[in-house]
């Protein structure tokens, strides 16, 4: 450390005065939570890819059923079991319909009722857990208590009771999957209200004066959103699971209509017969979809997780 | 930690009464009557076979008849067949279906711990984006869709186990593995995120302070705290390995509870669905019951805060 | 050999995301037999990475030795394989925490923690370490240890959990005792009270301790000697006379006047030191102080001054001893 020792001059003893002006400086830009959050999604390789594979096949979806010119209900007996070919690119099934065009109208089916059971549950959940998670005492014991009861029926087993009672339909199944789907996210919501009203922050911006309006849009919403945002992403491969094994059971959306469960139980004799195929592309297509959201939601986890800041 | 329990027991036994009055409700707020699928039949059989199933009773009287029947363990007769009660089909397929149930879940726990504790100890190096893959693929891949490709290759194509029926061990192994595959990946993520969260922990720091060999604080302090959140999904997880076992049974022709309860669900046979209902209910409620109880004996903190609650 | 523990030219960096940070950047001090050390500091100015290191109980990755010797009883620590370290901590080498709430396993009954350690480090039987565990119990001031010795942590409470740590730490008589800030999570009065049994204990046993803590008054109270660390470095040593009298680095003068003391005048503001410690991931080539102090010279910017001696016990590294320095007064 002494090593310059010979070059110093009489001159460098002088005092300074300008030092202090960096003594407050914060060394490191300071960023937005969001544009934080998205730095640390962008960072995580597997989130990222999720992400790129749930826009691609949403854009399939709506492009995909028009693109080769055959429509998803067409049956043409003369163009039966053709494996994949250049006239079809995922080939034909039992009943001489176009796969490629059959498996992007399925994954329409299957991603609205993905999308639309995760906001469904949202909204409910927010009501009935932010209800419950105010109000605390007496209310929120009865409410929790009927949360409860109903969450200890098993999910897909009250799925699959309610599509035998109700006409079949996608909004019966939508209806089904969040009649009792929306309680995991009530008891979050009641979670993080209970556990921000004990926050310090929060009970130092009311004894500041602040207003609740101002303390729900500025503190709690802000911390909330994290773990249920991960938990509304994570909804939805739960949901496209429960309607593929629904519709794998039979009870799923009538025909003509195509989800990726029916094209998968349609196909299922036919893998005995060598035409294994038609399983392939809806089976492919449902895992991808799961795994892109399961990636993306645990991505999105990791990144809302301020304690990995750094 | 007596009250403790008898607290969970009256939960479980008011959590199981709701599930029989939904279901029941449920079952009986279907439009149409159960034979009119049967065609044309005499007037005098349609009344017979309406008051035999007391389905020309009012509703609530219905209900108690029903509760009466539960209570001596007695699910009715299945409408579809006059000799064969739904206490038969769950005699003949529950064995076969805990059978099933037990082996998967003794590979997803047992294959799901160690992947986790690997996946864990080798943070960020290969052994942990092995079983992270593998885990990831495990809950992406619905089980029908593992069981349909195992079918195809290890069974149809390679030849390397038999499918279809229930006749030997070897005819378990693909079913089993098909089923245990979710709940595997489930536990294995679980286990992996709380062997982290217990590694970082002080106690861990103080039991290297001490000396103690790296691999018996991972065996003594680490894995003996990180098991604890696995231990209180387990009973959600055995719902999901009930559920799951409908298909696998439908798809490998396993003659279970499952393929009993599918197609009591096609035939529409009511007390069959009802019956196969509130008997998975039951067993549900009470594993997790169970789980409850055995909790406390793992978790010393617990016993405070359970019987202060 | 009259230094139990020596640490020379200690440098220890953290592999992370963004980049190497350096938290202990060339330590030295030593600790006597007997005696009681503290090293103070702002929190993360590497005491503790300090203390880790010692019984090397930083995870390697991130952390890396870089360079220097631990020596302990002459021997260099940090040479040794983790097998023979194992031999060292707990044995020869105890370490209190900082959180009694966490650093005790809450599934483990308290005796069983206790014994571990006895188990592995003594050729002694079950119920030998049982009696020797209570005996602990009862040293370290827990009534009722018979009792006390099978129950689990959470029912202690936070001073007995950290009473029930020291007797861990304790439990094969070391002859050093590292205590990781003892008191901090503890109430003043509990904290008191546990300062006052390791000094009583270090009595009894001869042990010597090095005590980390940002409080001074803890310093003054407890502690032989003093190493004042600042961004990774040893800035000021001493013994608690010199250090508290006759501060040498501004850094240290500054500490002194940022704490109130019994004896000084009441009107006497205490005045805080401005500005926060450097970033350690990018430091600068010149004396990490320099952007807060108020005595800072041309040299300060670009040129680190080096460890030297200033009399007595005392050693201090900042420019303003150089003798350039006191020819341009």
């Amino acid at each position: 450390m002494m090593k310059n020792n010979e070059q110093l001059t009489k001159e460098m003893f002088q005092k300074v005065h300008d030092n202090f002006e960096h003594a407050e400086k914060i060394n490191r830009p300071s960023v937005s939570y969001w544009a934080d959050v998205w730095r640390r999604i962008k960072e995580n390789k597997l989130a990222m890819l999720g992400l790129i594979l749930i826009i691609s096949l949403s854009i399939l979806a709506i492009i995909g059923p028009y693109i080769n010119g055959y429509s998803y209900y067409e049956q043409n007996f003369m163009e039966k079991n053709l494996k994949p070919n250049a006239e079809h690119w995922f080939g034909t099934d039992q009943l001489g319909r176009d796969i490629f065009t059959r498996v992007w109208y399925g994954a329409r089916i299957s991603l609205f009722i993905g999308v639309m059971a995760a906001l469904i549950d949202f909204l409910v959940g927010i009501i009935y857990g932010g209800i419950s998670g105010m109000a605390s005492g007496r209310t929120d014991n009865i409410m929790m208590r009927i949360a409860e009861i109903l969450y200890a029926i098993p999910y897909l087993l009250m799925v699959i009771l309610l599509m035998v009672v109700m006409e079949q339909g996608l909004w019966t199944i939508i209806l089904a999957m969040t009649l009792t789907g929306w309680i995991p996210m009530a008891r979050l919501v009641r979670g993080q209200v209970l556990q921000m009203k004990e926050q310090e922050f929060v009970q130092a911006s009311e004894a500041l004066g602040a207003k609740t309006g101002w303390v729900l849009r500025k503190h709690m919403i802000p911390n909330t959103m994290g773990p249920i945002l991960v938990n509304v992403t994570l909804t939805v491969p739960t949901a496209i699971f429960a309607e593929a094994t629904l519709s794998f059971l039979g009870l799923g959306i009538p025909a003509p209509q195509a989800s990726w469960g029916t094209m998968a139980n349609d196909a299922l004799d036919s893998i005995l017969v060598g035409n294994f195929y038609q399983l392939f592309f809806p089976a492919i297509l449902i895992s991808l979809t799961m795994f892109a959201f399961n990636v993306f939601g645990d991505g999105l986890r990791d990144a809302l997780d301020p304690k990995l800041r750094k | 930690m007596f009250r403790y329990t008898l607290k969970r027991l009256g939960w479980a036994i008011v959590t199981l009464w709701a599930v029989i009055t939904i279901t029941f409700l449920l079952m009986h707020s279907i439009p149409g009557n159960p034979f009119a699928k049967e065609g044309t039949m005499p007037e005098a059989v349609y009344n017979n076979l309406q008051h035999y199933y007391n389905l020309d009773k009012p509703l609530v009287v219905q209900y108690g008849l029903y509760l009466k029947q539960l209570a001596q363990f007695d699910f009715g007769p299945s409408l579809k067949s006059k000799t064969i009660t739904v206490n038969d089909y769950i005699v003949n397929g529950f064995p076969v279906s805990l059978h099933l149930g037990m082996q998967a879940l003794v590979i997803a726990i047992a294959f799901g711990l160690i992947f986790g504790v690997i996946a864990s100890l080798n943070r960020n190096r290969w052994p942990d984006y092995v079983s992270m893959v593998l885990s990831i693929i495990g809950i992406s891949v619905p089980s029908f869709i593992l069981a349909t490709f195992l079918i195809n290759f290890v069974a149809v194509e390679w030849g390397l186990l038999p499918v279809a029926t229930w006749s030997s061990w070897s005819h378990t192994v693909l079913p089993s593995v098909s089923l245990a595959m979710m709940p595997m990946a489930y536990i294995a993520r679980l286990m992996r995120s709380s062997m982290l969260e217990v590694l970082g922990q002080d106690y861990i720091n103080t039991a290297r302070a001490k000396g103690i060999a790296k691999h018996m604080i991972i065996f003594k302090h680490a894995i003996r705290n990180a098991i604890l959140p696995v231990v209180t999904v387990l009973g959600i997880i055995t719902a999901n390995l009930v559920t799951g076992s409908f298909i696998i049974e439908q798809i490998f022709g396993i003659p279970g509870m499952g393929e009993m309860f599918v197609k009591g669900i096609f035939n529409r046979d009511y007390p069959v669905i009802l019956g196969s209902t509130i008997f998975y209910a039951a067993i549900l409620i009470f594993l997790v019951f169970i789980v409850d109880i055995a909790y406390t004996f793992i978790d010393p903190r617990i016993k405070i805060t359970g019987e202060s609650k | 050999m009259s230094n139990i523990l020596e640490v020379k030219d200690l440098v220890v960096s953290f592999h992370t995301f963004g980049g190497e940070v350096q938290a202990v950047r060339g330590v030295n001090f030593s600790v006597p037999k007997g005696k009681t050390v503290a090293i103070v500091g702002e929190s993360g100015c590497g005491k503790s990475v300090t203390a880790k290191s010692i019984m090397q109980l930083l995870p390697k990755p991130p952390a890396e030795y870089k360079q220097g010797e631990i020596l302990f009883n002459g021997d260099n620590i940090l040479a040794k394989s983790e097998r023979d370290m194992q031999r060292i901590r707990g044995n020869e080498i105890g370490m209190i925490f900082q959180d009694p709430m966490t650093s005790l396993n809450p599934t483990t009954k308290v005796g069983a923690q206790i014994t571990e350690g006895i188990l592995k480090h003594k050729d002694v039987s079950r119920k030998e370490a049982r009696s020797q565990a209570i005996e602990l119990l009862n040293l370290v001031g827990i009534p009722q240890p018979e009792k006390r010795v099978d129950q689990y942590p959470h029912e202690f409470s936070g001073g007995m959990r950290q009473r029930a740590m020291i007797a861990i730490s304790l439990a094969c008589e070391p002859d050093l005792l590292i205590a990781d800030e003892p008191t901090t999570a503890l109430d003043v009065t509990i904290q008191a009270q546990i300062l006052k049994l390791m000094k009583d204990l270090q009595n009894k046993t001869g042990t010597s301790i090095i005590l980390i803590t940002h409080d001074l008054g803890v310093v003054a109270e407890t502690c032989d000697h003093v190493v004042v660390m600042y961004a990774g470095q040893v800035i000021e040593t001493g013994t608690v006379e010199e250090v508290f009298e006759t501060p040498q680095h501004p850094y240290t003068k500054g500490l002194m006047k940022s704490v109130p003391r019994l004896d000084q005048d009441k009107k006497q503001p205490l005045i805080p030191i401005i500005g926060s410690p450097p970033d350690l991931m990018d430091p600068t080539e010149g004396c990490p102080f320099f952007a807060r102090c108020e005595y800072a010279m041309e040299v300060c910017r670009d040129h680190n001054p080096s460890f030297e001696y200033m009399g007595g016990n005392q050693h201090a590294s900042c420019w303003l001893h150089h003798p350039l320095a006191k020819a341009s007064e």
